[in-house]
């Protein structure tokens, strides 16, 4: 057994084992990573596919292409999929698990078992939510609230049945994420030496295990006031609709975090490497991360401003919420700082960051905006609402992922992909997202709700450009996919560390061996000694 | 690579340096996953303790449903089923493996004591009516207003309780299944000993809470 072994030992992870079977059985951290990619990509696709059909319903008033009925539930599977299945997931589950124990300078995560177990439980979720489009549909909104949720004749159970397993899943990475920082850092690989990414990671680690268990109880709660009648969030049986609001936001406010610190740590990565500088106040961005996720769980309230809370809770969470501004503020002046006088080269992962800043900054201050009692009370449930969380978690999430798997892609899979449709990609997603979302806040202000099939006639002209705007989103994302599909099959190899990046996933071959490192290496200096 | 490893021969995973460093992480992966489950019955607690504020009197009426001799009868059960639980983990960390087993064996006995004790609780209540909301049936409490919202949260409560009661014998069984029939745990090695009886512990705290907040009002 043991040549055999090694035998194996220096081949690459992608050939260390063959046969599908080797995969969905590999404890490999990386394999694992790769199998999230994978199964995200066609998740996207489809939550991808439902927003098109939401755009083209609106590209006109009146009905389009769908009536009432089939829009709610178009808008629901869309909500449902991309937090459940793509965003939340997709940075940590994805990129996390590939870099986190390089990054450490472990060979894996602490847990590999459980790590491959929680991809099971992640896709036995969303397998159970998706049969629920067999049933009669969820026209709920992903947010379920009470006491819709408890009427509406369909298939709530069994989505919030797999959004209850998929949260599981998000428990156990998040566990497996924060042990594997605390117990298998490299020799000298202190706290304050570990990168960016890796600080931003096991912020959400924290989020995902503390927050996750309170969706997790509510979500149970829903479907036994469905199946037998609990009570509590059923007014007429003396429950408070309202307590299920406080619930679903004592998580999901948190989620949001779940969903940008680790795309904020992709970002300190990029703008590090491509500034070729040092990074610019390294522990106020590694402090301001934990900030976030400490001030998360407190500002819940501010979902709830026109559901009847008291005037004092709310007031406390708005200026709790405005507090959040500050660590993200932070943020962004040390990246902005970082690229001050740096050799700033603008390759595609670049673009991605550039453009994350851009769009994240509106999509930030935005959100002081709604925090603001007064005004939230005006664009409450507007599309304002929608444009600004969409800044966020697209603007910001995505092109991060985007920066992300473009900058990681050649040690993943040893080849490059070609740099010109990278930024044509870049280019249309960009402006594609602009011209979709902005006219949404200008919608928004003039009093646009939310979450209807339907809008006045006047307020056509600007719809149709948002419309036309996610033709453009979709196209860029066509072509990043065709561009990644073409750097599989056709790009040319990859040196071990192609950009010049610092931290020690760029010290080892492309694709990585199976193992990571030969030899466990010892750690001197911070992550981005670059002068 | 085949032969089943027993207690003096544990190999430790190929990506921790020692056998401590694996156990002081298994460890700390357990206690944060007891974190998540104080944070999900912490949810249910709130429920609790919001609806004991705002109709105290419902709270009072329903605890005169429950017996709470039966449910004295299971404090005492799981309480004692933990010193066993912590017995085992003593027993096999000073290698006397007989005495581990027995210890572990009575702890999933008292697991199936509160459990049947629990299932004639449940049948009694059922039997007069007291069911959740959509099969409530009982004609003398049904004019008490809100009645229901305590039995929604007792069935809940001490039923999500149970089914971690349930899991934990599975686990329990599952430590004894290994030790039994292939001899792994001793003092070199009872990682899972450990972390199985952490989680047997949290259930018979949260019991805790639940026995004075539901039968001694």
């Amino acid at each position: 057994m043991a040549h055999v072994a090694n035998a194996t030992h220096n081949e690459d992870y992608l050939h260390h084992g063959k046969g599908l079977w080797s995969w969905m059985t590999t404890l490999d951290h990386k394999r694992i990573g790769l199998m999230y990619f994978l199964s995200i990509l066609v998740f996207f696709f489809i939550g991808g596919i439902y927003a098109l059909l939401i755009r083209t319903e609106l590209i006109a008033p009146g009905s389009t292409i769908m009536g009432p009925d089939q829009y709610n539930k178009v808008m629901t599977y869309h909500g449902s999929i991309m937090v459940f299945m793509v965003i939340i997931p997709g940075i940590p589950a994805f990129l996390g698990n590939f870099l986190l124990p390089i990054m450490l300078g472990a060979k894996d995560v602490a847990f590999p078992r459980l790590n491959l177990a929680s991809y099971y439980v992640f896709m036995l979720g969303a397998f159970i939510s998706v049969t629920s489009l067999f049933t009669t549909g969820v026209d709920t909104g992903w947010t379920f609230y009470t006491p819709y949720s408890l009427q509406t004749k369909s298939g709530v159970i069994l989505m919030v049945a797999g959004a209850f397993t998929m949260g599981m899943s998000s428990i156990l990475t998040g566990l497996n994420f924060i042990v594997t920082v605390h117990r298998l850092r490299a020799p000298g690989m202190t706290m304050t030496r570990m990168p960016l990414m890796v600080w931003a990671l096991y912020s959400t680690a924290i989020l995902q295990v503390l927050a996750t268990p309170v969706l997790g109880i509510t979500l149970l709660l829903l479907i036994f006031e469905r199946l037998f009648g609990v009570g509590i969030f059923d007014s007429t049986l003396g429950g408070d609709p309202v307590l299920f609001q406080h619930f679903f936001w004592f998580y999901s406010h948190p989620a949001v975090y779940i969903m940008i610190l680790p795309a904020m740590g992709v970002i300190s990565e990029l703008i590090a490497t491509f500034s070729r500088k040092t990074i610019f106040g390294y522990t106020a961005i590694a402090y301001s991360s934990l900030a976030i996720a400490v001030l998360s769980f407190f500002v819940w309230g501010h979902h709830l401003f026109v559901s009847g809370q008291s005037e004092w809770a709310g007031i406390l969470f708005s200026f709790i919420t405005m507090l959040v501004g500050v660590p993200t503020a932070i943020k962004m002046f040390n990246w902005v700082a970082t690229m001050y006088r740096g050799s700033v080269k603008l390759d595609a992962p670049m673009l991605f960051a550039v453009g994350f800043m851009f769009l994240f900054l509106i999509g930030g201050l935005t959100g002081i905006m709604l925090a603001t009692i007064a005004l939230d009370v005006h664009l409450h449930d507007t599309y304002f609402v929608v444009a600004h969380f969409h800044y966020v978690m697209v603007g910001g999430t995505l092109m991060a992922f985007m920066g992300g798997i473009y900058y990681w892609f050649p040690k993943m899979f040893g080849k490059m992909v070609n740099e010109f449709p990278a930024k044509l990609s870049w280019f249309f997603i960009f402006l594609g997202f602009n011209v979709t979302f902005f006219p949404q806040f200008i919608l928004g202000s003039l009093g646009m709700p939310r979450r209807y099939f339907d809008y006045l006639p006047e307020f056509t002209a600007l719809n149709r450009i948002s419309t036309v705007g996610s033709y453009l989103i979709a196209t860029g994302f066509l072509i990043a996919l065709g561009t990644i599909i073409h750097g599989l099959i056709a790009g040319r190899k990859a040196t071990a560390n192609p950009w010049g990046g610092k931290t020690l996933e760029w010290t080892i071959a492309s694709p990585p061996i199976h193992d990571n490192f030969n030899k466990i290496p010892v750690i001197t200096a911070g992550p981005y000694e670059y002068r | 690579m085949s032969i089943a490893k027993t207690a003096s021969e544990h190999h430790h995973a190929h990506h921790f340096e020692s056998p401590e460093k694996e156990f002081i992480a298994s460890k700390e992966g357990v206690w944060l996953f007891l974190a998540t489950e104080i944070l999900m019955f912490g949810g249910l607690f709130v429920a609790l303790t919001i609806f004991r504020g705002l109709y105290p009197e419902v709270f009072l009426k329903g605890a005169t449903t429950v017996d709470w001799r039966m449910g004295a009868l299971n404090t005492v059960v799981l309480i004692f089923s933990s010193l066993t639980m912590a017995l085992g983990i003593h027993y096999f960390q000073k290698g006397d493996r007989q005495k581990a087993i027995i210890s572990l064996a009575v702890t999933v006995l008292c697991g199936a004591v509160f459990m049947v004790v629990k299932y004639f609780e449940y049948s009694h209540k059922l039997h007069l009516g007291l069911a959740p909301a959509k099969f409530f049936t009982n004609p003398e409490m049904a004019n008490i207003e809100h009645i229901k919202i305590y039995f929604g949260l007792y069935y809940t409560m001490t039923g999500l309780h149970g089914a971690h009661v349930l899991i934990g014998m599975g686990l329990i069984s599952w430590i004894l299944y290994r030790a039994i029939a292939k001899d792994e745990f001793g003092p070199k090695y009872f990682t899972p000993v450990e972390g199985v009886g952490l989680f047997w512990h949290i259930i018979d705290l949260i019991w805790i809470f639940l026995f004075p907040l539901f039968y001694l009002t």
